[in-house]
């Protein structure tokens, strides 16, 4: 098998010019997604014959809700990446992408909030799945506060991997709540086995607003990985090259 | 489309507190999350510039700075 796939994308110069170029493939069309997506939920997709119009909170929810949890198994594999290969690449992108993973969830739990008002009379319950993803933000901040918290790089890239490494078992919990114990939440709205449960009109503006949040988050996370790059190979000539051309801009 | 008039598109059938308050805060969020790394962007060229002039002026002097950890770049008062 041929790896120099590998050893290139372990190159912070080489990653910085992919990133460059591939970043607006991914931003445009995610925004165009999410924009269609929206308007799409909001003003056409029908009203839920029991929730009403507070459904359309879905769109939002249950989008982010998975990002959420994607971005930490991303984080994950690139912990494990960080461990076995010391691939610096791989540490840069646990510090770019917990923050936006940390957004996600913050978003989930918000918009959960507020739809739970209407339909289950309360903004919070200490419900299984609830509690697991009010878990998983605490795990997103620890992660930044320990990235951010030691000085030498090198111990602060091992101890930022383990937690995330550790903080693995929280996913499975998040997932699988909702069939393990009685909750208030519902079961999953799509699973990869059975159609779902809901018109297409409803769901299709949903697999629509996923599509657009995961080009989204790429563009994010691609332009904090630049910002990583920059910083931590600043002594480099290229980078420096950068630097003083984009000064003048 | 499943409102008749704009007002009742606004009403969300009663919903409307729950509906916006989650669609506001979700925009305000995506715009968030965009626009920082663009403004982090800006700074960290900007600090990392400085740092490049001030090393030319005295190579070994920034020598010893650049060694030490990214924190101090981004500690760094904005000059």
């Amino acid at each position: 098998m041929n790896w120099t796939w590998f050893y290139k994308l372990g190159s912070p110069k080489w990653f910085y010019e992919t990133a460059t170029k591939i970043l607006s493939w991914f931003l445009w069309p995610g925004v165009l997604m999410l924009v269609v997506g929206s308007i799409w939920g909001l003003v056409f997709a029908p009203e839920d014959y029991q929730q009403g119009n507070s459904f359309r909170i879905i769109y939002l929810h249950v989008p982010s809700a998975m990002l959420a949890q994607s971005c930490y198994m991303m984080m994950a594999v690139a912990a494990i990446i960080s461990l076995v290969w010391k691939m610096k690449l791989a540490d840069m992108f646990i510090a770019s992408a917990a923050p936006i993973g940390a957004a996600f969830t913050f978003l989930a739990l918000f918009t959960g909030a507020v739809w739970g008002k209407p339909t289950w009379g309360t903004w919070w319950v200490w419900d299984a799945r609830l509690t697991a993803m009010l878990v998983l933000l605490f795990l997103y901040f620890g992660v930044i506060a320990l990235q951010s918290a030691l000085e030498n790089i090198d111990l602060a890239s091992r101890a930022t991997a383990i937690l995330v490494l550790v903080g693995v078992v929280n996913i499975p919990i998040i997932k699988y709540s909702v069939d393990w114990w009685n909750t208030l939440h519902q079961p999953a709205t799509f699973t990869l086995t059975e159609k779902p449960a809901m018109p297409a009109e409803m769901w299709i503006p949903l697999l629509v607003m996923m599509l657009g949040m995961y080009c989204f988050f790429t563009a994010v996370a691609l332009m904090r990985m630049k910002n990583e790059i920059l910083l931590r190979e600043r002594r480099t000539k290229w980078v420096q090259t950068i630097i003083s051309e984009g000064i003048k801009q | 489309m499943s409102f008749e008039t704009f007002s009742e598109f606004l009403q969300m059938g009663g919903h409307a507190l729950y509906v916006w308050l989650s669609y506001g805060v979700g925009v305000f969020i995506l715009i968030f999350i965009y626009i920082q790394p663009i403004l982090a962007r800006k700074s960290i060229i900007r600090d990392l510039y400085q740092r490049q002039r001030r090393g030319s002026q005295s190579a070994k002097q920034a020598n010893n700075e650049i060694t030490q950890d990214k924190q101090v770049v981004m500690n760094e008062p904005k000059a």
